[in-house]
């Protein structure tokens, strides 16, 4: 094996799990922008749309469907953990309501446990498992489907907050919330709409990563840990940051683990974090004064 | 939280409820468990189960013969505990319904240890102060043995523990026993097979925790010992889901086989990465694997997967002259019209520890501990699950290699590979 056909090995398939870290980044950052909140029950999302697809798929529904309804499903978890959990602490300090995310995420896991049991539960892919090969690197098709799906998630939200109502309405809550409020823009309703799209995205990335790694009430966290470091890695509150700094990690971590020690493989995304926080506070596409979103 | 609105607290009350609900759930302890219907049970059923025992054809009488039984039943190992408490439980029927052990009835009081040592220990101190048992059975991993193995001896109460680390017998511990087949026995296998089939160049992954690192010690020290060659190991975290990295550089040192030592998932993945880097030299798997679960999870990529099992996993191709054919088919038969789930190894580590308890308190006539010991150590030709037990002051673990079959997936199910 020479060592550029390595590289080359080691960077795509860094770039797929580094896909999902970028979207479960995203998920954090539309929450952190509208209400400030960094919600720990981010990775639980993700969990919960790995398991939910999965049980409709053994269920002999397609996965075209299971997909769009596994994204609902969670998206309205998420909009109910907003309502029961984060906004009866409205007036409290952010962080009584990240500490009621904590909760949340436990309360979620429990519940997966009771439903779906401690194994794991496999998905099959959604176009056969026969490798695809990107000059000597191989391919599983399901990485070329998480790409695929994170593309068109990212350039989705981007749409939805630069040309809708509704997302510029976000952005300007995200920039100044008491002015937004004087604006007539209802900040409450924009808190509830930011856990369900949030929820709802990181549900979607569940469903398509679910056939790659398998899914268990347990294998929402790792993830969450990964995606916020893509959060902050990009800076945190910025969108476009989260999905470069989530690839950024998925590639440094596989390079790392293939070139200096499989060991290590966990500990590199928490030094890249470590790193940028020393030498670049707001990370890397983080501006002093951020504008946001 | 002053001056808010009422309801706000009332839907603190409705998120907080449940957790509580939940974090009570898991603490309650779930003993004694009392023989329950043929149904499978939900969680409320199996508290409501803790009765004392009535029922029986020939009902033994008298008062209970107490063992105990430690297993991970929630945590890390709950798919190790939740199969053992399942089985502890249907012999406990079984036994009783055959009128007991020395004519009283059997009682096993299941303990939870939530995957976690100082659980480990308080239930242990439990059982044996509390409850008076006579034997304990479990714990379902390693660690939490070795948590519990000091309190065992101080209290001088026997342990058949239901977990393969090597130390748990090694040095020799007056009072504890182990059931399961060990990695020594399965990397002795593993090696008759590379010998027959004269592989000498071989690469090992493992699970970097104590099983996975275990195997790998094994693999390192016999292998060579046995002439074979491991070119190169590499590892993976525990919730690791992606191997392709670890295979790549295995895929360049060219080995005739590749050996990996883990429990589920991460075997499957390592299947499933061999299959898309187009390594198409042996998986051979540890017997950490030896489960339906695996199958599901590799789905195709697990086809042609070789590994050392015990006879439970594929007891319909084991032979009926077999000895063990008869308690194989008898117990894996049970279980499954009880739970409609197969019986994997570690429900059969549960039916080995818990019958080696019962017969050693036949032979002893007797429930002090001391006495139960003392049989335990002259258990002979014990035929189990998992092989034939034959303890001795110098081996509580009581098996040989010959407690392992060859075995390979084949149409994404397990064969005998002779």
């Amino acid at each position: 094996m020479h060592l550029a056909d390595s590289l080359l090995q080691f960077t795509v398939s860094g770039i797929a799990l580094g896909a999902i870290y970028g979207i479960v980044g995203l998920g954090f950052t539309i929450i952190f922008n509208a209400t400030g909140v960094i919600n720990f029950a981010q990775g639980e999302f993700v969990m919960l749309g790995g398991l939910v697809a999965a049980t409709l798929v053994s269920l002999h529904v397609p996965v075209a469907l299971a997909l769009p309804i596994a994204g609902f499903a969670v998206a309205i978890v998420g909009l109910l953990v907003q309502r029961l959990a984060v906004q009866p602490l409205t007036r409290s300090s952010v962080i009584s309501m990240v500490t009621v995310t904590i909760g949340v995420s436990v309360l979620l896991r429990g519940v997966a446990k009771e439903l779906w049991g401690p194994n794991s539960v496999a998905m099959a892919p959604f176009s056969g498992s026969q490798p695809l090969h990107l000059g000597t690197a191989a391919v599983e098709p399901q990485e070329v489907w998480v790409v695929a799906t994170v593309l068109v998630i990212v350039v989705g939200v981007q749409l939805f907050f630069e040309h809708t109502m509704v997302g510029k309405a976000m952005r300007a809550c995200a920039i100044n919330r008491a002015a937004a409020q004087l604006a007539g823009i209802s900040v409450d309703r924009m808190n509830l709409l930011a856990f369900g799209l949030s929820a709802g995205i990181s549900g979607l990335a569940g469903v398509v990563l679910a056939p790659l790694t398998m899914v268990s009430y347990s294998s929402g966290t790792p993830i969450a840990v990964k995606g916020f470091c893509a959060a902050i890695v990009g800076g945190l509150g910025n969108s476009a940051g989260a999905v470069v700094g989530g690839i950024l990690l998925g590639m440094l971590e596989s390079l790392g683990a293939g070139f200096i020690s499989s060991d290590y493989k966990n500990a590199f995304a928490l030094l890249v974090l470590l790193l940028v926080l020393v030498l670049r506070p707001s990370g890397l596409l983080g501006k002093r004064t951020d504008r946001g979103l | 939280m002053r001056g808010q609105r009422p309801h706000r607290g009332l839907a603190v009350l409705v998120i907080l409820l449940p957790v509580v609900v939940l974090v009570m759930w898991g603490c309650q302890p779930k003993a004694p468990t009392g023989p329950e219907p043929g149904v499978q049970p939900t969680p409320a059923e199996e508290n409501q189960a803790a009765t004392p025992l009535e029922s029986g054809a020939k009902a033994p009488t008298g008062e209970p013969v107490k063992v105990g039984a430690i297993f991970s039943v929630t945590g890390n190992n709950a798919p190790l505990g939740e199969p053992e408490k399942r089985a502890a439980q249907l012999i406990q029927e079984e036994i009783n319904a055959k009128g007991g052990v020395l004519g009283r009835p059997l009682q096993v009081i299941v303990k939870d240890d939530k995957t976690d040592t100082t659980e480990a220990v308080n239930a242990a101190k439990d059982l044996i102060n509390t409850e008076k048992v006579c034997a304990i059975i479990g714990p379902s991993g390693t660690p939490t043995t070795m948590a519990i193995v000091p309190t065992m001896e101080e209290a001088k109460v026997p342990l058949v523990s239901c977990a393969a680390g090597m130390k748990i017998t090694n040095p020799i511990k007056p009072y504890v026993f182990a059931v399961p087949q060990t990695d020594t026995l399965a990397v002795a296998k593993i090696i008759e097979y590379l010998k027959a089939n004269r592989i000498e160049k071989v690469a090992t992954i493992y699970v970097k925790d104590p099983y996975g690192e275990s195997g790998q010690e094994q693999l390192s020290t016999h292998l060579s010992k046995a002439q074979i060659k491991i070119l190169g190991s590499e590892s993976y975290a525990k919730d690791d889901t992606d191997m392709t990295t670890q295979l790549t550089k295995l895929r360049g040192l060219q080995p005739q086989a590749i050996i990996c030592w883990g429990t589920n998932p991460g075997p499957a993945h390592v299947a499933k990465g061999m299959k898309k880097l187009g390594m198409t030299m042996p998986l051979i798997q540890s017997h950490g694997v030896a489960n339906a679960k695996f199958l599901e999870l590799a789905a195709d990529a697990g086809e042609g997967v070789m590994l050392p099992a015990g006879r439970l996993v594929v007891w319909e191709a084991v032979p009926d002259s077999h000895p063990q054919k008869p308690i194989l088919k008898s117990f894996a038969e049970a279980f499954r019209a009880k739970y409609s789930k197969d019986a994997d190894t570690f429900a059969g580590h549960a039916y080995d520890s818990l019958h080696i308890v019962i017969s050693a308190i036949e032979a002893a006539k007797s429930t002090e501990p001391a006495k139960v010991r003392d049989a335990l150590e002259k258990t002979k030709d014990f035929v189990g699950t998992a092989g034939v037990f034959t303890y001795t002051p110098q081996d509580h673990n009581g098996l040989t290699k010959d407690a392992f079959v060859w075995v390979k997936v084949e149409g994404g199910k397990w064969k005998l590979a002779e």
